[in-house]
């Protein structure tokens, strides 16, 4: 995978510098567009998601009995009625805050959404959910070739990343996606003070701005460095948002704050990036008590989703948001030995947002083991996938972004039973 | 002071952590080869570098009462900084970095598990650690000592590793309810990968990690001498253990060869299972030469994949010395691709790299390296905390807007820290603009400029000031553009 990486950008450097040096009027009409613009927040659960936890199809003999120890027991979930195969499903008890989402008609939940042949491999899956495809994972992400569609040159401000590194998701060949896991750090300073700092800040700005064309990777931290010293202002104007509720001081709570904080400033970002880990739960995966590995996973999903869910509502911005939410993979259908469960196939997504159409999509799986049940696969052991995930993202772009679908997905995967927007 | 031999400067970058202008001079003068030799046989190198921990003359750390770098993963973190800084045995301690990366394991993930202090020893807990009976070495200590030796050594040890038993939750690995996690990753990440290329079939099927996962159940952790009622007791040692009780004494059958000669089913039984299937691992005819890779991308050039050749020649030395690591790695620093002048600085530079080259070659008196753990987090590697098992993403990977400011602002931290002792060893240089950015450019050693941002250096040197060459001109100017230069693009490439 890093190989693939490394390559891939080496071929693409060169053009990549070009779109940084946007220039700075570009920030203003963003600015000026800002506020009123509709935004994408990506969510990734990264590890692989035990979506059988998540959306309980606890209406179904085969979740028990499969999962003896690790199941959560019907009286616990947090009950979302029938799925349109006539399985009850519910939340995870958790998920208290989503589950008002949902009552309120703003969550989505798409079951068993995947591809054929998942991998089991944490990065090759990974790959293959950024890319959008599962034959040759080692492109340019789904978000990243969205954002070469766009006019260029695009602000270096469209898409904003709230992690250190730069999922395959935002890659792209010639767009930049910044880096701000923290607007309060995201600052340039210097050994000296006064006029000295200041020209410590004009020197390195110049000497970014220069493009050495016979050295792709120099120029690729170049502009890097020239996207950080375009972008430090303006971010420096989200790291004094202050919201309208309280967030929880998690990683994933601080990021969807400065999500908040940059959709009110109408900076003009189009695509956020947020993702939040732990999801490999091979052993004591716990989801039925407090302290348990799983519980807490929702706790910290639940708290931060609620808590922005809640903020850009009173700031008016919630019919301007959509956050959709994946994972690589789903685990086994069975428990394994340590009380956990190893890696999976089809998952669960879910879309939040003002302009969506909540509800449950797709059927939960059979767990029960019996011949040729058609919702499992390898051995029973996993759950087949029902929904393309590409169909879900074709119908983002298409309804949401404003994006052709076909073009960016390279085939058609509409679907019009997907209504979720 | 001029350093002009760019082959040894090379050499130390890739081979070390850069060179503070004593070591590139007493490299340069024993010879290309003699310097090979000394880095690669390190062994003739004195092994004193945790003895000189807090000695004047030596960056410093910061202690919180006492310094516990087998107990506390802020001081283990920082005594691998001065390691980093300070060894005599500079290849030993890239083999650690290497290694580290190729066989992730993360401190936090432990740490929940068995609290921080049981999770620092599994770790990072020296030979010298007079901790409890029967405890073994931490994880990075097994990296250094079989830094150079055979690859099957260390996969046996690294499988038999109690941080790795957390890790990848082999001590949960037991007959009945197989545990995958280890037995996928073994393959995947620890030795033949998936597939050689997108274009080729997979190395390995879900059936062979299934198996594999039953190979080694019973390669279990086990708590010696248990006290009270209370696993999470910082006075236990965890070791490994093999318990016959839980192992599957089941058939495993394999889609690979697992004995030379073709035989596909494991045929010894007991633990013997797990050690057959780690040696069929390491004969696996693409293990060899995804390490090779791996080697050339760290070593030698990552903007440009392995020449084949390189791999067949590098890949042979692997499997013709029984996978002794010294050979592979001899192999690597004396092939033609590794002295050739255009995989000079056509690798970009990990944040540690990054971090303890600016500090060897800026200068160390008064500076702790304690300073750097943050920004470390800042750009994007702590030690001890890779991401995930497949290690960092490397390469580009690296270089994000937020990650890029975190290494400038490092530059600011270590030169507003130095400024006194850049201006005390600037002022022979101070006559004008030009010999001082002369100087600093041949201190520090950056990929050569081009004249526009060299001109652009020029121009901070002259900004505000018609030059003088003044005590506070130059402290303020020797920090300041050395300062520039190490949050330069041209800086972060090795």
């Amino acid at each position: 995978m890093t190989h693939n990486r490394r390559s891939f950008i080496k071929g693409g450097v060169a053009a990549f510098t070009v779109s940084f040096a946007a220039p700075a009027f570009l920030s203003d009409i963003a600015r000026a567009q800002g506020a009123r613009s509709r935004n994408l927040v990506v969510l990734y659960l990264s590890g692989g998601n035990d979506a059988l936890s998540m959306v309980v199809p606890y209406g179904n003999a085969g979740y028990y009995q499969r999962r003896p120890t690790i199941a959560v027991p019907q009286g616990a979930v947090l009950q979302v009625g029938a799925d349109a195969g006539g399985t009850n499903v519910g939340l995870h008890p958790r998920l208290q805050g989503l589950k008002r989402v949902f009552d309120e008609g703003r969550l989505a939940v798409i079951q068993r959404s995947g591809y054929p042949n998942s991998s089991r491999s944490h990065f090759q899956g990974t790959d293959i959910w950024s890319t959008a495809d599962p034959s040759n994972p080692s492109g340019p992400g789904w978000i990243g070739r969205y954002l070469e569609l766009l006019p260029q040159p695009i602000d270096p401000l469209t898409g904003w990343n709230t992690v250190r590194e730069t999922p395959r998701t935002l890659l792209s060949r010639f767009v930049g996606v910044p880096a701000i896991p923290d607007p309060r750090t995201y600052a340039f300073s210097s050994p000296n003070t006064g006029n000295e700092a200041l020209y410590a800040r004009q020197a390195a700005t110049r000497i970014a701005s220069h493009v050495p064309v016979d050295r792709p990777h120099l120029s690729f931290v170049s502009a890097t460095s020239r996207a950080a010293f375009e972008t430090l202002d303006r971010v420096a104007s989200v790291a004094a948002y202050t919201p309208t509720v309280t967030y929880p001081t998690t990683g994933l709570g601080s990021a969807l704050r400065a999500v908040a904080g940059a959709m009110v400033r109408g900076i003009g970002t189009k695509v956020f990036w947020v993702q939040t880990g732990g999801f490999d739960t091979h052993a004591s995966q716990d989801p039925n008590n407090a302290n348990g590995a799983y519980y807490r996973l929702m706790a910290t999903l639940d708290d931060a989703l609620l808590a922005f869910y809640t903020d850009v509502r009173n700031q008016g911005l919630l019919n301007d948001t959509l956050v959709l939410q994946f994972s690589e993979f789903g685990r086994r259908v069975y428990e394994n030995g340590s009380q956990g469960t190893d890696h999976g196939a089809a998952s669960t997504m879910m879309v939040l947002g003002g302009g969506v159409n909540g509800g449950l999509y797709g059927t939960a799986p059979d767990l029960r083991d019996t011949p040729g049940n058609p919702t499992l696969e390898s051995a029973n052991g996993d759950v087949r996938y029902q929904t393309d995930f590409r169909s879900v993202y074709a119908r983002v772009l298409d309804n949401w972004l404003g994006a052709p679908s076909t073009t960016i997905l390279e085939g058609d995967f509409r679907n019009p039973g997907l209504t979720f927007i | 002071m001029a350093r002009h031999d760019d082959r040894t400067e090379h050499l130390l970058r890739r081979a070390g952590f850069g060179g503070s202008p004593d070591e590139v001079a007493e490299l340069a003068r024993i010879g290309y080869q003699a310097a090979v030799d000394l880095l690669v046989f390190y062994e003739q190198a004195p092994d004193d570098v945790d003895e000189r921990i807090g000695v004047p003359g030596h960056v410093g750390v910061t202690t919180r009462g006492q310094f516990s770098p087998d107990t506390s993963i802020t001081d283990a973190r920082q005594r691998w900084l001065f390691r980093m800084v300070h060894s005599r045995r500079p290849l030993q301690e890239k083999m650690a970095l290497f290694w580290h990366h190729h066989f992730a394991t993360a401190y936090q993930k432990i740490a929940d598990t068995y609290g921080g202090t049981v999770a620092t020893r599994m770790m990072a807990a020296s030979e010298a650690y007079n901790g409890p009976k029967n405890s073994p070495v931490g994880q990075i200590e097994l990296f250094r000592q079989n830094a150079l030796g055979s690859f099957y050594d260390l996969l046996v040890k690294v499988a038999r590793d109690p941080a790795m038993l957390v890790w990848l939750d082999g001590r949960l690995n037991v007959r009945g309810t197989p545990q995958e996690n280890f037995a996928r990753e073994v393959m995947e990440l620890f030795t033949m990968g998936i597939r050689a290329s997108d274009s080729s079939p997979n190395n390995y099927t879900e059936d062979d990690v299934k198996a594999a996962a039953r190979v080694f159940t019973g390669w279990n952790l086990t708590v010696g001498a248990r006290g009270a009622n209370n696993v999470n007791d910082a006075t236990l040692a965890y070791a490994y253990t093999y318990r016959s009780t839980q192992h599957d004494t089941g058939s495993k059958t394999f889609s690979f060869d697992i004995y030379p000669g073709g035989g596909r089913t494991i045929t010894s039984g007991g633990e013997q299972e797990g050690l057959d299937f780690l040696l069929a691992c390491c004969r696996h005819p693409q293990t060899g030469p995804r390490l090779a890779r791996k080697l050339y991308a760290f070593f030698v050039d990552e903007l440009h994949p392995a020449p084949q050749s390189f791999v067949d020649r590098v890949s042979g030395a692997y499997y013709a010395s029984n996978f002794d690591m010294r050979r592979v790695v001899l192999s690597v620093l004396l092939s033609p691709e590794f002295s050739d002048p255009s995989a000079y600085y056509a690798r970009y530079a990990w944040p540690v790299e990054f971090v303890v080259k600016a500090i060897k070659e800026t200068g160390w008196a008064g500076f702790s390296v304690d300073a750097a753990l943050t920004p470390l987090l800042s750009m994007g590697q702590s030690l001890f905390e890779p991401p995930d098992v497949n290690g960092w993403e490397t390469g580009a990977g690296w270089f994000s807007t937020g990650g890029m400011l975190a290494r400038m602002n490092f530059a600011a931290t270590l030169t507003q820290n130095q400024r006194f002792n850049l201006r005390e060893a600037a002022r022979p240089y101070k006559a004008t603009p030009e010999t001082l950015l002369a100087y600093t450019l041949d201190r520090l050693s950056p990929m050569p400029f081009d004249s526009p941002p060299y001109n652009d250096l020029l121009g901070y040197l002259r900004a505000g000031t018609s030059w003088t060459g003044s005590d506070t001109e130059l402290l303020a100017k020797a920090a300041g553009v050395t300062h520039l230069v190490l949050a330069s693009p041209e800086y972060q490439f090795v």
